[in-house]
């Protein structure tokens, strides 16, 4: 469901297709599951998502507000355009860090 | 580690208990068998009574007391969980035969080839995991299936049924829910001097606990626009309460709106859902003006902005969820807001009712057999001609 990699304590998830009621589930096992302890912030990268529901930013919001508690933070970059749609009219580019490319994400977590 | 199975080995021949253990050994110290012995049928059942753990029943046929073939009738009523294994004497077909009508899974001839039954009993204990492993995700399929269905009837239960009649405006709202996903809601408020609250909703999630999340939310919705006629503030109210106690990152997006029949204007604030469209009688339309605002429990001390419209006599006001707007068709193209305005440029509608048939009837034919993905509600309020 996610693909993921590390640039230096940064920990990059992509995902691709649809989130959606149906997997939002299976997309948040994936999701905390690859998140380790030494992980010092999380960049979801979301080029190649098509479609997010409610039910898939909420999973957002969710590891969001963990990774808060522990003094980190959650970024989410490359917004397609319906993606990018669904964000802005729920307001969550207002909550959640929003970035253009991978490398400006993680320049901004990283640094 | 694994617990051992349990075989209960039942035999009127004192010899077989010492042989079996001698011979079975190795897989008893290992804790993968473990033997119990019965030696009539009458004994195999009250121990098979007194012990659920058993898995596995080996007897032979011709016992006193009862027979090993009569057993094999007694022993579902008693744990129909457990698969026997019948020894028969080498060659008698006919009562082989017998046994397996009656149920036996499998059997051995004597004199007994331990080899043999070891592998017999392994493909036994092979295919009762097997079974109960379906039959645990058959289960769990059930409960989440119940779970669904109360939850479908929590969503029902809220919707209202009826809506205020005045000589002024007109009222229709649906919702048709998709399966097992979505968790729209809408509510009609009777506010004080003729005032009418709208209210659209979008909780993210399913099941039971979105569900009970939708519930609060439409009743604090409904507390709160009781106490002022600014939807900013109960969007705000509204919010910080949601926020309070929401560990599961719950969150509703909201569109509310106080019609007042004095001014014909319609003020109204919004978190996070989409933006309401006002149609002309001409068939023309206009998305309400932006005013920001995020979903509700994402976050505690937000603002919201207000801001109105004036609803002219003939105009109709459209509210709605992403379910009408992200319906897919079956080359995966979603509805989109310009076909939306389309079809109330074609339709002209001359009344609530008319304006949010037309609307279902443009997405259900837009979408095809491609399945409903989210639930899809519309609420028309339409101002009538004087």
């Amino acid at each position: 469901m996610i693909k993921t990699e590390r640039q230096g304590t940064v920990l990059i998830a992509s995902t691709e297709d649809r989130i959606d009621g149906v997997n939002a589930r299976e997309f948040q096992d994936a999701l905390q599951g690859a998140i380790s302890d030494d992980d010092s912030a999380v960049v979801l990268d979301l080029e190649r998502l098509t479609y997010i529901s409610s039910a898939g930013l909420r999973v957002i919001l969710l590891v969001a507000k963990t990774l808060q508690r522990q003094d980190k933070n959650l970024a989410v970059c490359s917004l397609s355009g319906p993606v990018r749609e669904v964000f802005e009219i729920s307001g969550f580019d207002k909550i959640i860090q929003t970035h253009a490319s991978q490398s400006e994400a993680v320049a901004t977590l990283g640094g | 580690m694994q617990h051992a199975f349990k075989i209960l080995v039942v035999d009127d021949e004192p010899d077989l208990e010492p042989l079996m253990l001698q011979r079975m050994r190795r897989h008893i110290r290992r804790g993968k068998y473990e033997f119990v012995f019965a030696h009539n049928g009458i004994e195999a059942l009250q121990t098979l009574d007194a012990d659920r753990s058993i898995d596995i029943v080996l007897s032979d046929i011709n016992m006193p007391q009862m027979d090993g073939l009569t057993l094999l009738e007694q022993i579902p009523e008693v744990d129909p969980d457990v698969r026997s294994v019948i020894i028969s004497a080498y060659g008698d077909m006919k009562n082989i035969r017998t046994a397996m009508n009656r149920g036996a899974f499998d059997f051995v001839t004597k004199p007994i080839d331990f080899e043999d039954l070891t592998v017999t009993i392994d493909r036994t204990l092979q295919h009762l995991t097997e079974w109960r492993e379906a039959l645990s995700s058959r289960d769990k399929l059930v409960a989440l299936q119940n779970e669904l269905d109360v939850a479908s009837k929590i969503q029902q239960s809220i919707l209202p049924t009826t809506f205020p009649r005045h000589d002024d405006y007109e009222i229709s709202a649906n919702m048709e829910p998709a399966r097992n996903v979505g968790g729209d809601f809408f509510d009609v408020l009777r506010l004080d001097r003729g005032r009418v609250g709208l209210a659209v909703a979008d909780v993210s999630d399913k099941g039971v606990p979105a569900a009970l999340f939708m519930m609060s939310s439409r009743t604090l919705l409904k507390g709160a626009a009781i106490g002022t006629n600014n939807p900013g503030e109960v969007l705000q109210e509204v919010n910080e309460l949601l926020d309070a106690e929401n560990e599961a990152a719950m969150f509703v997006t909201v569109l509310y709106a106080v019609y007042d029949p004095e001014t014909g204007s319609l003020t109204y604030a919004n978190g996070g859902h989409n933006t309401p469209l006002l149609v002309h009688p001409d068939g023309s339309s206009d998305e309400f003006p932006l005013t920001g605002g995020i979903a509700l429990g994402v976050a505690p001390d937000l603002e919201y902005e207000y801001d109105s419209v004036t609803v002219a006599p003939g105009d109709t006001v459209f509210l709605y969820t992403d379910g009408v707007t992200e319906a897919m068709n079956s080359e995966g193209e979603e509805f989109g807001m310009e076909r939306l305005r389309d079809t109330f440029a074609a339709a002209r509608p001359k009344s609530a009712e008319e304006a949010n048939a037309a609307v279902f009837a443009a997405v259900s034919e837009f979408a095809g057999d491609t399945p409903q993905s989210d639930d899809i509600t519309c609420m028309t309020f339409h101002r009538n001609e004087k």
